[in-house]
């Protein structure tokens, strides 16, 4: 059962043409991962998924996206959609609020009130998050008061605690040390179990440690995508060869 | 060798430069205090304002009219102030013609001589809007006066809270409005509090606006319709009708009360600024 169904997607950055035709099922509850050098056009990609390129100025896309079988960018409910589409950023962004607020920040934004509902959303959130142990004495203390891996693992919770299906995350270890690094990719064995999980790297021991298929892409265009140990074991093209290889990139 | 002179010449001028500015400064404000500092007692400050009995002639009515004009054009410019830095940040295109003329306008407002603003509002508020010479005419008057300022330095404020907040706040699904209220606003709280009160130092710091359109009434206004005299006006006052050493002392006396209001509110602005700070890092 495939998630997301990308169709003959373009993505244009007013003259630069981002993404080239890419045709990519993503399948629900296994974890993708989009790999390929810098600037290949991952993130972008990732970013058409939720719709976040659409703060960004002069962006043009032909092509469809699909949610369950429905085109997202038919879709007038954006917000709805990146209720059901949370994202995990590169570099852990907090709120400046208490670790509380941070986590009930998106079930305060859709309306919901109910104190019990939020305290109970919240600790279910930070210990899918593995976090709850760490900083179930001091949720009222600062977010900026945790170290970069906590404040990472504090952002997974925030997008979970809204029970979203899918959760994006942009490479969500490039800014953490090895141990933190360590702890999300465990974080993310357990996530597997109820979320599709798309996950941009830059490191392709990552993508074979912890994902189920791999799509590869190479200056906007998606190379190849299949099992992620047919991908790194038998690639089929040369510029994937080259590049899980390590020959660049 | 040549290297060294020219080395301590520069230096020299820097030097100069720096300690002539800093001269200047202590040189006037001891000047200001030297003079008034011994005038300032309780009467002075609490007792109403007399022609005729200048040994107990105060400021009272001119603190209270500086309050109200505070108050009133800070009210009435904040919100409409801080309404347009949100526009211009977060809701018009960049660089599209609306920010343009707007941003011209705000410029340009801010070029303007104070005075032409109190043309403008006597003949505006006092006379066409019919609200004569009064608290709420000097306010308008001076709202149009502080906004730019509020206007600029808010949107300085917006323009620097991180795009990562917006991209985590949108991410979780959050409307435009919310996450303006949630995060931006309170991201950007130091910046406007600092532009509130660089007008309010403004508001304070204006005499012909002022007097132009809130008259120069010396007894505590009955209402924001009353006409009021501010302390600067009543300093301009004072300093244009020097009779008797009295005025004279009561000026400097004036003068000082003035200088400690702005001293303060530099003060509160960094502790409040600082504490902002601590508060979001």
């Amino acid at each position: 059962m495939n998630k997301f169904d990308v169709k003959d997607l373009n993505l244009y950055y007013g003259e630069n043409h981002a993404l080239k035709g890419i045709n990519l099922p993503i399948p629900e509850r296994k974890v993708t991962a989009l790999i390929g050098p810098s600037g290949c056009g991952k993130s972008t990609l990732l970013r058409t998924l939720n719709r976040m390129n659409d703060l960004i100025e002069n962006v043009k896309i032909t092509g469809n996206v699909s949610l369950d079988g429905n085109d997202i960018y038919q879709e007038r409910n954006v917000g709805g959609l990146r209720m059901k589409v949370g994202m995990v950023f590169q570099k852990p962004n907090p709120f400046p609020m208490s670790i509380y607020e941070n986590v009930a920040y998106g079930l305060r934004a859709q309306g919901i009130r109910d104190k019990k509902v939020i305290d109970e959303a919240v600790e279910n959130a930070l210990r899918g998050a593995a976090l709850w142990d760490e900083v179930s004495d001091r949720l009222d203390g600062h977010a900026f008061g945790l170290s970069g891996g906590q404040q990472q693992r504090l952002c997974i919770a925030r997008a979970i605690a809204i029970q979203p299906e899918v959760i994006l995350m942009d490479e969500p270890t490039s800014a953490l040390d090895p141990i933190a690094t360590h702890k999300i990719e465990e974080l993310m064995e357990e996530l597997r179990k109820d979320y599709t999980i798309v996950i941009v790297t830059h490191s392709m021991n990552q993508a074979k440690r912890i994902s189920d298929k791999t799509a590869v892409f190479w200056m906007g265009e998606l190379v190849e995508h299949g099992e992620t140990a047919q991908i790194f074991n038998s690639p089929q093209d040369e510029r994937t060869k080259g590049y899980v290889n390590g020959d660049f990139g | 060798m040549r290297r060294t002179i020219e080395d301590r010449i520069a230096l020299s001028l820097i030097w100069g430069g720096a300690s002539l500015t800093i001269i200047f400064l202590v040189w006037m404000l001891w000047h200001i205090l030297a003079n008034g500092l011994s005038y300032v007692d309780w009467t002075f400050i609490s007792a109403n304002y007399s022609v005729t009995d200048k040994e107990n002639s105060g400021i009272w009515p001119m603190i209270v009219s500086t309050i109200y004009m505070v108050i009133l054009s800070i009210a009435i410019a904040a919100p409409i102030g801080i309404m347009t830095a949100l526009f211009l940040t977060e809701y018009a295109k960049p660089g599209s013609k609306v920010v343009k003329v707007i941003r011209f306008c705000t410029e340009s407002l801010a070029g303007i001589p104070s005075i032409i603003y109190g043309l403008f509002g006597m003949t505006f508020f006092v006379v066409t809007l019919g609200l004569g010479f009064s608290i709420l005419s000097g306010a308008l008057t001076l709202t149009i006066l502080i906004l730019p300022v509020i206007i600029r330095t808010t949107e300085e404020a917006l323009i620097a809270v991180p795009l990562a907040y917006r991209e985590g706040s949108y991410g979780l699904g959050a409307s435009k409005i919310y996450t303006i209220w949630r995060v931006i606003l309170p991201s950007a709280m130091p910046g406007i509090i600092t532009s509130v009160i660089l007008s309010t130092g403004r508001v304070i710091g204006e005499s012909a606006p002022v007097f132009l359109t809130a008259g120069m009434v010396a007894r505590i206004p009955d209402s924001v319709l009353d006409s009021g005299r501010t302390l600067t006006v009543h300093l301009y006052k004072l300093t244009t009708e020097l009779y008797t050493v009295h005025d004279w002392n009561q000026a400097y006396a004036t003068a000082t009360v003035l200088i400690v209001l702005v001293l303060a509110i530099n003060l509160v602005t960094k502790l409040i600024g600082r504490r902002l700070n601590k508060a979001t890092y």
